[in-house]
């Protein structure tokens, strides 16, 4: 048998969550330290399986496959491909970073890292899991810790009723889901006599178009709410700004991947003519999320609420990247899933750094923080370069794909979509001005001071993935590209 | 004539139960005043060992009849009254520490009663079986609902329970004078399985080839009396009144084991009396489980007694199951294979992880409104704070009835609506799975208050004594192994439900 490395990458967390919450709740030091090895034992791992994929190979490695329970098919069933192997590295960036940001709570932190780390899991099984009961398992695990996390650690304003709502988004999604794949579970049960959730056999199992076209709005929009897609995008800006730091960065940077992925991994590939059928929609309603959330960013006053309708901007660009459904388009989705996982991570980061000193939000308020957080401000330029895809960065190599594929479609959409940047471009050269340059307003003179060491070991561990994957893309574009070729095979070799 | 000694074994549970009730009876006699909460751990033990060694019963040679044919010896039967023992051992634990309660030995004794009744009930064969069963089964209850003589609420919810459980079983037992009456007999199981007994009531109701009108006509009847024992509505206007004012454990009880009694006897009868085939059966019960579940949630939403919130969210329970039995009334009709029995699996599975759930729930709110005095939702400000193991296990078991992995209600939620989109009600399914984000809510914002607000008496401290800390443990316990364990419980339940087909 070999080394099971997905599924210690996907327990690591939850086991090491239960076991801190053994430790004494005043011992906070011991606390963050095992949450600390945790996190980079993850990391570690991940690098590992990501590095150690065979992409001359292809398909799904690292398989296991256990049995849970065979009178209905459904078995534990994890793999790694070329399209989820860079959100398990993502994952495991985010969530060794975030503890590293984590490091100053101090109220009840080991209930703290016990939910994010229950969280962590969830989001590792979602991404590894070939089982399609599995996959609704593990989604729900990863939506719920986040209710908490936000209700009890986040910003006292909104975060009764930011965590609420959220909560109540995505579970409308995920159920509403859950209803299309039962649906496809017993069609394909009834037709073929082969009752199983094993997603790798439901992908052959031929479903007729009109249940495809029936079914795929279900299953793609269910799990797209967590994607951020107009309509439904409204749960996140409100969520992030409520969340304490860590949990935006794994929310923004982590869990919205969680839907895009998921509408890809069982609404576009098990139900490929649907996808077909209801694209041209689809691609309209992500071109309002990439346009219109760069908009509604650019005239927001508080720093949080840019950064978080610039995740529903750039999210759009990830499902619409998907829903063109051809080569360029997909792969650049794949890319950007990861790029923008790392970005906005960073993103978030930066502005916890910053309201932790000012206790303000408000852009018009702050200013010159350049003076007292030296590394903050190159942070955060490098990642606004990714965000405006800037070639050099991983943004660029991310967004040109999907901007060719759109092409490929219809030019006029990617014209408009092309706008994006430019606002893009407006706001984040906005915040550096109005944020990090300029003139230290004099209530902050005296009681603002620089970031510890740990918050800049995390920012440049996230700068760094940027800008390798952004001059040495041959390290992430063969891995997706195999993952794509795998779904546009059974999108019919399109 | 020599007497086979084997005819007692399918009723070997009951009569354990009958000799622990006298266990208890003379122990409350000898037993001096202050000693006598301990009746408690006679019972809660006494009810584990009889779980140890029902295992005889088991009924190992299938589905038979016994005791000319009025009783029915399967796998469902005996599962059920092994999940009813168990629901009333943890009762006993939970109530022993109860002011007023716990220590009065007549309290288990009626426990003990109504035990035996539920157990009967599970595996009645003969209308008049039934009817004595569902009668045994709640008359010791009305007395435990009123148990507080002194307390007015109390009272009232003995007084009210009493009242619409008289009526409604009145009409059950018209329901049942009718079906006696057009088919000249009382046996509800068919008699392929103990040759030489006399047709049953669906052999006489095909020969006859009677009008649908009165088959459906007598089913509503009988419906009443069922749709009251498992809170259905519009027979749930008892539920919250009596939960709020019966003792804490006895409602946890009634929202239990006795629901779970009434759910088997709802699909026995429907099974073997009313034909599969009537049209009109989905509908009704589709339109059944919708208004039940739906109701429910929404009357919960508003709730600011704790106990009545959760009398409201047992109903909406019902609701789910019903979905549950609706698939399984459309099932057989459309295909026939083994997937037909999804339905009863679903609702067996559903009871098991309920029972569970919900006892812990009801367990909690025993042992913290017990201490604080108040079951009002104001009470739980800060709980965490004040009882953060107690909090754990509300969340635990609050989630689990939300339907959030990896607990126990999950999967019970999921087999529901898998059996439902299989009988391709895909309408109820999907009504189903927007009424749970509805109890996620409710759910939700309980926690919310236990973890989140802040009260002034966060610093006094609630103790728990053994007996609930014991209870609690083994149900949460319970709650996560069939959430994650899935596999032998869904064997279970698909045995048990193997034993209708």
């Amino acid at each position: 048998m070999q080394f099971p490395i997905l599924s210690i990458i996907v327990f690591t967390p939850i086991v090491t969550g239960l076991l801190i919450l053994l430790i004494p709740a005043e011992r906070k030091t011991e606390i963050r330290v095992a949450a600390l090895a945790a996190g980079a034992f993850a990391l570690l791992l991940s690098i590992w399986a990501y590095f150690s994929y065979d992409i001359a190979a292809g398909g799904y490695q690292f398989i296991e496959k256990y049995d849970w329970l065979p009178a209905l098919g459904i078995s534990y069933h994890v793999g790694m491909d070329g399209m989820n192997g860079p959100l398990v590295l993502l994952t495991g960036i985010v969530m060794f970073t975030g503890v590293l940001i984590s490091w100053g709570i101090d109220d009840r932190p080991r209930e703290f890292f016990a939910f994010l780390f229950i969280l962590a899991t969830g989001v590792f099984g979602v991404f590894v899991t070939l089982d399609l009961f599995m996959l609704f398992f593990f989604y729900e695990i990863a939506v719920f810790p986040m209710y908490l996390l936000i209700s009890i650690w986040g910003w006292k304003v909104t975060r009764e009723y930011a965590a609420m709502k959220l909560t109540l988004y995505l579970f409308i999604g995920s159920v509403v889901a859950l209803v299309g794949a039962l649906a496809m579970y017993v069609t394909a049960g009834t037709a073929t006599g082969q009752w199983t959730f094993d997603m790798l056999v439901l992908e052959k199992a031929g479903f007729s178009t009109s249940f495809q076209t029936l079914w795929f709005p279900f299953v793609f929009f269910g799990f797209a709410v967590l994607g951020g897609i107009f309509p439904f995008h409204n749960w996140s800006p409100d969520g992030h700004v409520a969340a304490p730091t860590a949990v935006s960065m794994f929310h923004a940077g982590v869990l919205m991947k969680l839907g895009a992925f998921a509408a890809l991994r069982v609404g576009i590939m098990l139900l490929p003519e649907g996808a077909k059928a209801h694209m041209w929609w689809i691609i309209v309603l992500t071109l309002v999320n990439v346009v219109y959330g760069a908009f509604i960013a650019s005239v927001q006053t508080d720093f949080k609420y840019v950064i978080g309708f610039s995740s529903v901007s750039h999210m759009g660009l990830v499902s619409m990247g998907f829903a063109t459904l051809n080569r360029e388009g997909m792969l650049g989705a794949g890319l950007q899933m990861f790029s923008h996982g790392v970005m906005t991570a960073l993103f978030f980061a930066v502005v916890g750094m910053v309201y932790d000193q000012a206790h303000t939000r408000e852009i018009p308020k702050l200013g010159g923080f350049r003076k007292v957080m030296p590394l903050v401000p190159i942070a955060f330029i490098i990642g606004g370069l990714v965000s405006m895809g800037m070639p050099g960065f991983s943004g660029f190599i991310a967004e040109f794909p999907i901007f060719m594929g759109l092409w490929g479609y219809k030019p006029w959409i990617a014209i408009v979509a092309a706008l994006s940047i430019v606002i893009t471009a407006s706001y984040i050269i906005r915040i550096i001005g109005n944020v990090f340059f300029g003139s230290l307003p004099e209530e902050f003179e005296g009681h603002v001071h620089d970031v510890t060491v740990l918050d800049k070991v995390a920012l440049v561990c996230l700068s760094t993935v940027l800008v390798i994957v952004g001059v040495f893309p041959s390290i992430m574009v063969p891995m997706v590209e195999s993952g794509v070729n795998y779904v546009l095979r059974l999108l019919g070799g399109a | 004539m020599s007497l086979d000694p084997t005819i007692f074994l399918p009723v070997l549970p009951e009569i354990m139960l009958l000799l622990l009730g006298l266990v208890v009876l003379v122990l409350d006699l000898v037993l001096p005043k202050e000693q006598r909460r301990n009746l408690g751990w006679v019972t809660a033990v006494g009810m584990g060992l009889v779980i140890l060694f029902s295992w005889p019963a088991r009924p190992v040679n299938g589905s038979t009849l016994v005791w000319g044919g009025m009783i029915s010896h399967d796998w469902l039967s005996y599962t059920l009254t092994l999940l009813v023992i168990f629901g009333a051992g943890i009762t006993a634990l939970f109530a022993m520490d109860y002011e007023e309660l716990g220590g009065r030995g007549e309290f288990y004794l009626l426990m003990i009663a109504s035990t035996i009744g539920m157990a009967f009930m599970a595996s009645a064969a003969d209308l008049v079986m039934l009817y004595l069963a569902i009668e045994s089964v709640s008359i010791p209850l009305y007395i435990l609902a009123g148990f507080f003589v002194r307390d007015v609420k109390s009272t009232e919810s003995g007084f009210k329970y009493l009242l619409f459980g008289a009526l409604t079983s009145a009409v059950m037992l018209y329901g049942f004078s009718l079906l006696y009456g057009f088919s000249g007999t009382t046996a509800i199981i068919s008699t392929s399985r103990a040759p030489g007994l006399g047709p049953t009531i669906l052999n006489s109701i095909q020969n006859d080839q009677l009008t649908p009108i009165v088959l459906i006509g007598s089913l509503l009847l009988v419906l009443v009396g069922f749709g009251f024992k498992i809170s259905a509505v519009p027979f749930h206007f008892w539920a919250p009144d009596v939960y709020e004012g019966a003792p804490t454990p006895v409602a946890g009880f009634l929202s239990t084991a006795s629901k779970a009694a009434g759910f088997i006897v709802l699909i026995r009868f429907l099974i073997f009396v009313f034909p599969i085939g009537v049209t009109q059966w989905p509908v009704i019960l589709s339109a059944l489980a919708v208004a039940t579940m739906t109701l429910g949630n929404l009357i919960a939403l508003t709730q600011r007694n704790i106990k009545r919130l959760l009398a409201y969210s047992s109903i909406a329970h019902a609701g789910y199951m019903l979905i549950g039995v609706a698939a399984l009334v459309v099932l057989p009709t459309i295909q026939e294979d083994a997937h037909a029995m999804w339905g009863i699996t679903s609702v067996v599975y559903y009871l098991i992880a309920y029972l569970v759930t919900n006892l812990a729930a009801f367990g909690v709110v025993a042992a913290y409104g017990r201490v604080v005095g108040s079951d009002d939702v104001t009470a739980y400000y800060g709980m965490s704070r004040r009882a953060p193991g107690l909090a754990l296990i509300m969340m635990v078991s609050f989630l689990s009835l939300a339907g959030m992995p990896p607990l126990a209600g999950f999967f019970g939620k999921f087999l529901v609506f898998l059996a439902a989109i299989n009988a391709k009600l895909i309408g109820l399914a999907v009504i189903g799975v927007l009424n749970s984000i509805i109890g996620l809510y409710y759910y939700l914002t309980i926690l919310k208050y236990v973890y989140l607000y802040r009260s002034e008496d966060e610093d006094k401290s609630i103790p728990l004594s053994r007996a609930y800390k014991l209870g609690l443990a083994l149900l949460v316990v319970g709650i996560i192994l069939i959430g994650t364990l899935i596999s032998p419980w869904y064997n279970w339940a698909s045995t048990a439900a193997g034993a209708m087909f």
